[in-house]
């Protein structure tokens, strides 16, 4: 939800005339609202600064070398300020290199909590060192950490390979501590530090040092500049991605000429498409690709953060030592990054690759996996700022039984609440919210209530009350309880950075707790950024206190925590049992952990509609793969067939929500006439169909990292031609999507991937060649899905009225084979919404395979345990060639089947076993 | 799954009032059960294909239309049809079966899932009958209701068709008394204006005559006084002696400019003093009076002042103009009434200069003056009753114009209103008027839409009034109101709510919308209570 409708209410109390102008013009984003890099000072003063030779040098004498990491000082021979360099070799292929101050005047801000451990390294050699260098050997093959000396500089080599460069641009740049000039502390530390200090007066101040006005608001920055920044360069790249979230395209955009992409979680009103402005999370991880390499550098840091990318040609820095071990093209493409941070240290995690799984897999082993949801939550999602009452839940919740269509949840957003109390219910809109709750269980669906982190200001709230008595509160500048707008008025903002905080918080879900709250009651959290409606920029003021540490050092963290606590409170209230679901809307990275996210509030429009395919992809390749935008689009009102279109591609994304701004006319799929309600169903029902393979998609990416939904370029890494689609993308490797995202459309024009490989429309199953662009006519009713020959997709074609009631319903295969005739799969089963899978190893994962006419089924975690009901109801195998018998082996029995002999279908009838068998099927 | 045989199901069906054992496939109702026959090949219900009949109810479709598993969730499109014994039957989605929600009332489509289902139908059909028992209790009063608010409308349109008529024939009475009025108000006025203009004459003319003689008298004492010496000359400089004659205005009057004054003569007697008055009078102080406190230039300006003012304020202007025309015309009335105020608010020089008002009319002219006051007030009087007249029958021909349904029954709503409070507002439908909503604690009313038209269902349109056009809302559109009418004893509010920003939802019973109970049967027992 957005800010200014409020800001409005705010604000008419005093100047109704002038509000009616404000909200008039602010149709679109008010970019005024929001800073430019040159409004903000550090980004400023460090863009300013332009490549050319570094002024920092390594000392090598200073080297020491233990046996997980080596550390080094730099001196910046300008002033003298020495850094303190640590580099390490991670396991999993990864180097992590860290500078801080050598001295700094007090702690800089180093990240917490986002690590899921500390990363496990492994031995750092010296190779060989001279005067002006340093090279370390990083294992693998031929892999070379080369340090030089004068001008400092890194470079990863792998052979004769310059894979990654650090500095080679001359933009380190560390803004060291200081004291303010002409006060009393300067003359203390100029006795102290002595002859550093000399040096370091001799720095000018520039403006917006110590204290910077973005409109009426002032930051008073007491500990004056502290910003940080270090280029990296790729040579042979020419495609990064990732550093969600933007508004933007997959591939992202050389930045010379316009502002970096900015990573600062803010509440963006009416945000607009395609430019590099900060959205509701930020996740600093960017990854690059070629036909030769993928990698990935994750930004460690949690302050306003800004990323330039521009293209250079290779060979142009290179020079030194590193010429000893590297053949450079000087024609060869390079991109080059730039990151620059308001405060904290330099933390990077280069991640070496070299393919993309090994990049999520050592992303993951950084930060950890997607969260693994509950089944329920991957199936169809309604909401709408706000279902009015009880009433209004009912009678929606009985419209989409009436029009047999499948939900699982209905959203409640801050209208429930008592006054926008959180954790309470409006007792006359909500009077019996258990007697709501209980007859949707009846039903076997779920309700979400919003809870957001700004808390009303009111003694006579006890939310507010007990934070206020244990003084949990976010401190401004000057020590008070930190206060600033929100949707109740005057609002208070718990320290989420505070573990006693969030402990505590946690707690408040308890079922005794949050009265009136049931067990298939969830959890959504908004307006995390936070969003602050008299904030600079809508957020909080940058020198707001969380505990020893500023607001500007934690600032994209606080969605997280949030997230974190909420999660952490579903789970504790279940005892441990159950798995929770919480959606966020700010995030950092490590957010995947606790749920998932939503691209914000979007607009009813076709080009909404197209950017949350390459939104939702930057999110995925950056761990977070849950993920979905609002169906129909937040703002505005669809016509029936942008909403049916949108219906159809988020049935086919992560996460999938419809939901509506409170101004907007009702949108329940039924209420664009029967043909409209019929396509939306369809959509749906197609969802639900195949929520078997959502789920276990979910599961891997649990275990491994690897993004549930992917641009094609991650399977296909060779096919230069997939690596900036964006309009289309793989669901895991075995099903492609091409959504329609055009007003009118009646053709799309598909590219299938994959030299030698073959797809089938699982709508019809007819067989298409890879590596073509397929021209598809399309009807209102078409949603172009293609399954990969070669794949087996476990399907529930029994739909019902919520996924709670398919659960012991049997599955349909549908084995898709490539040019060889073979193909394989998965099957992953358990209770589908507790931890037992984890702690009790209580699953069914099962290998699907079909080679040589037999189609088997192994399993894939012998020590795993479950039994379920469900059993295989049908087998469909596309691309074959009619058998004259069928046999299932195990019982000896001969199986019917059908044969479409036009598009080579065959169809065995009810093979009857239970799924979590073992089974062998023998065609001949 | 290894209990899915095909199962054959004991049914309960009322049928003449005695329960009867009828063996059917599960979920097959008793209208189809001749297509199912055991141990003989299926033939899909669209016959498409034939099975045996061991595949029906085996929990796999074969059928495309769903017919071989009424009694599973194995067809997507099927359908499962339960007996409810006790209540109504029904089908249901065969996805609906063993789905672990309880659906049948007689527990029949969860069979197999673990549901804890009851049979409810006796209670459903207990209550149902209890509701449709009320309900058609309420129906048929209303029904009654109905009949005389039919009954009622046709009297009251019949009623209002004559007055209308009736009041068309005044209305071409009072048109010629309207007409015969006017003309004997012209005859009336026209010796009226004459005489008037007569009697104004002759008072100009007698005031010219007086001013005259004032000056006359004024000039005399002027001379007087400017004869300082008495030798029955003014000079020079007894002349110059007045400074406030300076023509020049710069604060001396010299010699040559007194000679200006006097035409170039040393000095002047009574006769030829004339001449030299017509000069100085205008600016002459008496030495009897009292010097004006304010000399030389401020007199003309508070003079200009207002002129210059009434460029910048136009209404006071206006006011007075008005006021001074209201005095011509209306001289006698206001007479009184003008001398109270002018002296405060009208120019000085007008009421001052003379300090006569004009003369009373004499008899004849007033006579004919009083005699074209009351045929004008005739006349107005005529006019005003014609106008309401109009209005009248404009009104009531308004009224006959709604569509009030088939039979007039709605008339009665019209120019009435129902309110509903709840915790918030206070609600008020005017039909056929208004919808509007009111804070309950202060504030102003909003108006939710103005009557638009009936917009229910086709089959019968009278079921939902909508009103349109209300109070925008921000960036929305504007209120509108959608009113759901439902048979009542009672005409009143029951509900409002708001299911879209600025779209409002009001439930309205009334007996109007009651239909002819169905069931006559019901109708003795109602007569007993009755």
């Amino acid at each position: 939800m957005v800010s200014l409708r409020e800001v409005c209410g705010i604000i008419i109390f005093r100047w109704v005339p002038l509000i009616v102008l404000l909200c008039v013009s602010a149709r679109a984003v008010d970019r005024s609202n929001f800073k430019t890099c040159e409004q903000s000072a550090f980004c400023k003063r460090q863009r300013e600064l332009k490549p050319g030779r570094s002024p920092y040098r390594a000392l090598l004498d200073t080297l020491e070398l233990s046996d997980s990491r080596i550390t080094l000082q730099l001196i910046n021979d300008n002033n003298k300020v020495r850094l303190l360099l640590e580099l390490y070799r991670l396991q999993g292929n990864m180097t992590r290199v860290k500078i801080n101050e050598l001295k700094p005047l007090k702690p800089r801000y180093e990240v917490p909590d986002v690590l899921i451990s500390d990363p496990i390294t492994e031995t750092l050699s010296v190779v060989s060192q001279d005067e002006n260098s340093l090279v370390l050997s990083l294992g693998g093959k031929d892999q070379r950490l080369i340090v030089s000396a004068q001008p400092f500089r890194l470079d990863i080599v792998e052979g004769p390979q310059v894979l990654v460069s650090l500095n080679s641009r001359g933009l380190l740049a560390f803004e060291h501590l200081r004291a303010r000039k002409d006060t009393s502390i300067s003359h203390k530390i100029s006795s102290t530090v002595g002859s550093m200090w000399d040096s370091l007066k001799k720095e000018e101040d520039k403006p917006g040092m110590w204290e910077e006005t973005f409109k009426s608001h002032t930051d008073s920055k007491p500990n004056g500049p502290s910003s940080i920044s270090l280029d990296f360069s790729l040579p042979g790249v020419e495609h990064v991605y990732g550093i969600p979230e933007h508004a933007d395209t997959l591939k992202l955009k050389n930045t010379d000429g316009s502002d970096p992409y900015r990573l600062y979680n803010l509440d963006v009103f009416q945000y607009e498409l395609h430019n590099p402005m900060a959205l509701y999370g930020a996740v600093p991880v960017l990854i690059s690709h070629s036909t030769d390499r993928t990698m990935g550098i994750f930004w460690l840091n949690a302050a306003e953060t800004w990323v330039d990318i521009s293209s250079n040609t290779a060979g142009k820095m290179m020079f030194g030592k590193i010429l000893d071990f590297v053949q450079v093209s000087s024609e060869a493409p390079q991109t080059d990054v730039r990151w620059i941070s308001e405060s904290g240290i330099i933390d990077v995690f280069i991640m070496l690759g070299p393919k993309p799984a090994d990049v999520f897999t050592q992303y993951a082993s950084l930060t950890g996996t997607q969260s693994f949801p509950p089944l329920t939550a991957l199936a169809y999602h309604q909401c709408r700022w706000n279902y009015n009452d009880q009433e209004d839940v009912k009678s929606v919740d009985q419209g989409f039984d009436e029009h047999d269509i499948p939900y699982d949840f209905i959203w409640l957003d801050i209208e429930h609440a008592d006054g926008k109390r959180y954790f309470t219910w409006d007792p006359s809109k909500f009077p019996q919210p258990k007697e709501m709750l209980q007859g949707l269980m009846d039903k076997r669906r779920k309700l979400v209530a919003i809870v957001d982190p700004h808390i009303r200001v009111d003694n006579g709230y006890k939310i507010h009350n007990e934070i206020l008595s244990k003084n949990f509160y976010v401190k401004n500048k000057d020590g008070g309880d930190y206060e600033g707008w929100c949707w109740p008025g005057n609002s208070g903002y718990p320290d989420f950075t505070n573990p006693e905080m969030r402990a505590w918080w946690a707690s408040k879900f308890a079922y005794e707790q949050y009265e009136g709250s049931m067990e298939n009651q969830y959890v959504w959290n908004d307006m995390n950024e936070p969003s602050v409606f008299n904030g600079p920029e809508v957020t909080m003021h940058k020198d707001a206190l969380h505990g020893g540490w500023e607001h500007r050092d934690v600032h994209n963290l606080y969605g997280l925590y949030v997230q974190k606590a909420t999660a952490d409170g579903l789970v504790e209230r279940s005892g441990g049992v159950e798995r929770p679901f919480v959606l966020t809307r700010a995030f950092f990275a490590g957010s995947q952990r606790y749920g998932a996210v939503w691209t914000g509030d979007n607009a009813a429009e076709w080009g909404h509609l197209k950017i949350s395919i390459p939104m939702c992809l930057s999110l995925g390749l950056a761990g977070i793969s849950f993920c979905g935008a609002d169906v129909g689009g937040f703002f505005k009102h669809p016509s029936a067939e942008l909403l049916v279109r949108w219906y159809q591609a988020g049935a086919y994304q992560p996460f999938f929500r419809a939901h509506a701004h409170i101004d907007t006319p009702r949108r329940e799929p039924w209420l664009f006439g029967p043909e409209n309600t019929a396509l939306i169903r369809e959509a749906i029902r197609q969802r639900y169909a195949l929520l078997p393979y959502w789920y276990q998609l979910f599961y891997n990416a649990h275990r491994t990292g690897y993004p549930v939904v992917r641009p094609l370029w991650v399977e296909y890494p060779n096919d230069v031609a997939t690596f900036s689609i964006e309009d289309e993308y793989l669901i895991g490797k075995d099903l492609l999507v091409h959504p329609v995202t055009d007003e009118g459309a009646t053709a799309v024009t598909a590219y299938l991937p994959g030299k030698g490989e073959v797809w089938y429309d699982v709508h019809t199953f007819q067989k298409h060649d890879g590596e073509q662009s397929l021209y598809i006519p399309v009807t209102m009713s078409s949603i172009p899905v293609f399954q990969r020959g070669g794949s087996i997709i476990c399907r529930k074609d029994r739909v019902r009225r919520s996924s709670s009631c398919m659960e012991n319903d049997p599955y349909t295969l549908y084995a898709a084979l490539n040019s060889q005739g073979s193909a394989e799969g998965e099957l992953y089963i358990d209770d589908f919404h507790t931890f037992n899978f984890e702690k009790a190893k209580q699953f069914v994962h099962r290998h699907l395979s079909f080679s040589a006419n037999t189609l088997s089924s192994r399993n894939l975690a012998p020590d795993s345990q479950f039994s379920t009901a469900s059993w295989i109801e049908k087998i469909v195998i596309i691309g074959g060639s009619q058998p004259s018998s069928a046999t299932l082996k195990n019982a000896e029995s001969a199986l019917e089947f059908e044969f479409d002999s036009t598009l080579a279908v065959l169809t065995l009838r009810k093979p009857g076993v239970n799924a979590a068998a073992d089974w062998t099927v023998i065609l001949r | 799954m290894t209990c899915l045989h095909l199962l054959l199901t004991l049914v309960f069906a009322v049928s003449l009032g005695t329960p009867v054992e009828i063996q059917r496939p599960r979920g097959v109702p008793l209208t189809k059960k001749p297509f199912y026959e055991e141990n003989k090949p299926f033939t899909c219900l669209d016959g498409s294909r034939t099975i045996p009949f061991d595949r029906v109810n085996d929990d796999y479709c074969d059928c495309k239309d769903g017919s071989d598993e009424p009694g599973t969730a194995a067809c997507p499109n099927g359908s499962f049809h339960c007996t409810n014994a006790g209540y109504r039957p029904m089908f249901i989605p065969s996805s609906r079966i063993n789905d672990g929600i309880c659906d049948c009332c007689d527990t029949t489509d969860e069979y197999n899932s673990g549901a804890k289902c009851e049979n409810t139908c006796k209670e459903l059909g207990l209550k149902e009958r209890d509701v449709l028992q009320k309900m058609a209790e309420i129906t048929k009063e209303g029904f009654l209701l109905k009949q005389q608010l039919i009954e009622e409308a046709k009297k009251g349109r019949e009623e209002k068709q004559g007055k209308v008529t009736d009041m068309q024939e005044n209305k071409k009475q009072l048109e010629e008394k309207v007409e015969a009025l006017r003309t004997v108000k012209e005859t009336a006025e026209q010796p009226e204006k004459e005489a008037k203009e007569r009697h104004l004459k002759a008072w100009e003319e007698q005031k010219a005559a007086i001013r005259l003689e004032k000056d006359k008298a004024k000039m005399a004492e002027a001379f007087l006084e400017l004869d300082d010496n008495a030798d029955g000359f003014v000079s020079v400089s007894e002349l110059q002696s007045h400074a406030e004659l300076d023509p020049d205005a710069d604060g001396t009057l010299t010699e040559t400019e007194v000679q200006g004054l006097m035409g170039g003569a040393a000095q002047v007697d009574t006769s030829t003093f004339e001449s030299v008055w017509t000069n100085i009078k205008d600016k002459y102080h008496s030495e009897s009076q009292p010097e004006e406190p304010a000399p030389v230039e401020t007199p003309p300006e508070e003079v200009k002042e207002p002129v210059v003012d009434n460029d910048s304020e136009p209404f006071p202007e206006d006011d007075i103009s008005e006021e001074e025309d209201e005095d011509e015309d209306d001289e006698d009335d206001y007479h009184e009434d003008d001398d109270k105020v002018l002296p405060t608010v009208k120019t000085p020089e007008k009421s001052h200069e003379d300090g006569e008002a004009m003369l009373p009319y004499d008899p004849d002219t007033q006579t004919l003056i009083d005699a074209a006051q009351k045929a004008r007030d005739d006349f107005e009087d005529s006019e005003k009753a014609l106008r309401e007249m109009d209005d009248q029958i404009r009104n009531i021909e308004k009224e006959l114009s709604f569509d009030f349904g088939p039979d007039a029954e709605f008339t009665y709503l019209y120019s009435q209103c129902y309110e509903l409070t709840t915790s918030e507002y206070i609600y008020r439908l005017c039909p056929f008027n208004r919808v509007s909503q009111k804070p309950k604690y202060g504030g102003s009313e909003t108006n939710l839409g103005t009557w638009g038209s009936w917009s229910g269902p086709e089959n019968n349109k009278y079921l939902v009034m909508k009103y349109e056009h209300g109070t925008g809302c921000w960036q929305g559109p504007n209120r509108s109101t959608t009113v759901k009418l439902t048979c009542g004893k009672e005409t009143v509010v029951t509900s409002t709510s708001e299911p879209s920003r600025c779209e409002y939802l009001m439930e309205f019973t009334t007996p109007a919308v009651c239909q002819e109970p169905a069931n006559m049967d019901l109708l003795p027992h109602g007569h007993e209570e009755l």
